[in-house]
């Protein structure tokens, strides 16, 4: 009874704390309902993310809220913080000598030293993330689920809407669904939106013609089938379609690509400061993705296996194979699980480690595309995990995962390229914590 | 595309009335770790650092917007 009451007092004070997150009409509404006698059940979670070579650092605690209202109704409240500190790669190229940049804001300058990943250090941000999610049954045969969500960073904004409609046949073995989802996002990039191919500026030009003021946005619209169908009392599938289309700005407004000589050397745009010729990158406005995901779940003796694979490919000629395995065994009153992930993706059409002079485009070249965001490029990436859990009254686990990211270096490069590392693999650890309250 | 889903999900349907369990018989699948998301909050947390990471999103679920992520 103890730990009852423990747990209604955990429940009533995040309850009150989402509350506050809410606003003060919400809270009321929140509390009436627990105070009433009905319960929301709490889950905590908690992640640390560290890349390595000082790149990102992330900690992001998250807290989950769930009322059961009736057999088959829920309502679910998720918060989650995301705080970041680090660098990113900036997607200039390294070089043999010294290298000087410009931040975005074009506030200050930085210098790379020779042989060094040129890393954007001047981000620092806090995400704030609200998902709701509410399910309930519709008529004799239709599960309807309607989701929300509000994500807001410092220079981004994301708003979206999801329903999805199920219905189950055969006795509820087979489930079909049908869903739409709509996101729109307004990103205000710091010191202005970069026009295409427009170069950085040393720290007091005039940056009227390479920037420009006002906010970008992009609307994304997903379309996800899905087929849920029992197998037999140990095994149970899943299989999904999806379309996605976004229209809007897709630029990253902080991603350079740089222009080297005929010897591979960064062209120096500015001699008195000794600044890099870089360019800011653009994208595409339209962006179609295609996916296809499938999950297996099997009870083994007790032990559960899940695999999934997912394929995706888009109009950005992009194409990524997924594939997850876990492996979770009973050991004496908790569980172990193993988990190993393996991802593959071609890079975009577009994706270009870096410019020869004389072939950027010029600046405003709207219709052109470029980015050397390595995250475009070819890659492998590999995560393997274990977990831990207890069940009982209030279970938790713990997972610890390690993520290596090997792209794909590019080949035919000029000059003193040859000798450089444009796309260094990058490891993260990854620790996570989940509490049910 | 749309007419490839209907047909797909048709022959589906069909082919898979032969498999299931009776309604007695889901003591196994109820159980959470058979839940087709068992952790749905450990999910939202990988599909944030993939989604950040690697050029593809969603897929098991929407792909969705989401963040201005380095």
């Amino acid at each position: 009874m103890k730990k009852t009451s423990k747990k209604r007092d955990i429940s009533l004070a995040l309850t009150a704390a989402a509350g506050a997150l809410l606003g003060n009409t919400a809270q009321a509404g929140l509390l009436d309902y627990d105070l009433g006698g009905d319960d929301w059940d709490a889950e905590a979670a908690f992640m640390l993310y560290s890349e390595s070579d000082s790149r990102v650092s992330a900690i992001a605690p998250a807290v989950q809220l769930t009322r059961t209202i009736d057999t088959d109704e829920t309502l679910t409240l998720r918060f989650t913080l995301d705080s970041l500190t680090g660098a990113s790669p900036s997607g200039a190229v390294q070089s043999n000598n010294a290298q000087t940049f410009t931040g975005p804001s074009g506030g200050g300058s930085y210098t790379v030293a020779a042989g060094q990943t040129p890393l954007d250090d001047s981000f620092k941000d806090t995400r704030v993330a609200v998902n709701a999610g509410w399910t309930r049954p519709w008529g004799e045969q239709y599960t309807l689920t309607l989701g929300g969500n509000v994500s807001k960073e410092y220079d981004y904004l994301s708003l979206g809407g999801s329903a999805r409609i199920a219905r189950d046949f055969n006795q509820k073995n087979t489930t079909l669904s049908a869903g739409i989802s709509l996101a729109n996002d307004t990103i205000s990039p710091v010191g202005g939106t970069p026009v295409a191919f427009g170069p950085i500026k040393t720290v007091d030009a005039d940056t009227s013609e390479t920037k420009t003021s006002g906010d970008e946005s992009k609307i994304v619209t997903d379309v996800l089938f899905g087929l849920t169908q029992v197998i037999d009392r140990n095994s149970v599938f899943q299989l999904s379609l999806g379309l996605s289309q976004t229209d809007g700005y897709q630029n990253d407004p902080y991603k350079l690509v740089s222009v080297v000589d005929a010897n591979g050397d960064p062209v120096i745009s500015d001699a008195a400061s000794n600044l890099s010729m870089a360019l800011f990158e653009n994208r595409p406005d339209s962006r179609t993705r295609q996916s296809i995901y499938a999950q297996y779940k099997r009870n083994i003796n007790g032990s559960v296996l899940d695999t999934s694979y997912r394929y995706m490919q888009d109009d950005w000629e992009i194409k990524s194979h997924t594939l997850d395995f876990s492996y979770r065994m009973p050991f004496g009153g908790g569980w172990w699980q193993p988990r190993v992930r393996f991802y593959a993706q071609d890079a975009a059409e577009f994706y270009t480690p870096y410019f020869q002079e004389g072939s950027q485009p010029t600046v405003g070249s709207n219709d052109s595309y470029a980015s050397a965001d390595y995250r475009l490029g070819s890659m492998e990436t590999t995560t393997v995990g274990l977990s831990y859990g207890r069940d009982g009254d209030r279970p938790w686990h713990v997972t610890l995962e390690y993520y290596l990211q090997s792209p794909e270096e590019p080949d035919n490069k000029i000059g003193a390229l040859e000798n450089l590392t444009l796309t260094p693999e990058m490891s993260a650890t990854i620790l996570r914590l989940n509490i049910d309250l | 595309m749309r007419a490839f889903v209907l047909i797909s999900f048709a022959l589906c349907v069909g082919s898979c009335s032969n498999l299931g369990v009776k309604p007695w018989e889901r003591g196994t699948l109820a159980r959470e770790d058979m839940a087709l998301d068992s952790s749905p909050m450990q999910t939202a947390f990988d599909d944030h650092i993939y989604f950040s990471k690697e050029a593809s999103s969603g897929g098991r679920g929407f792909a969705g917007g989401g963040c201005g992520c380095n």
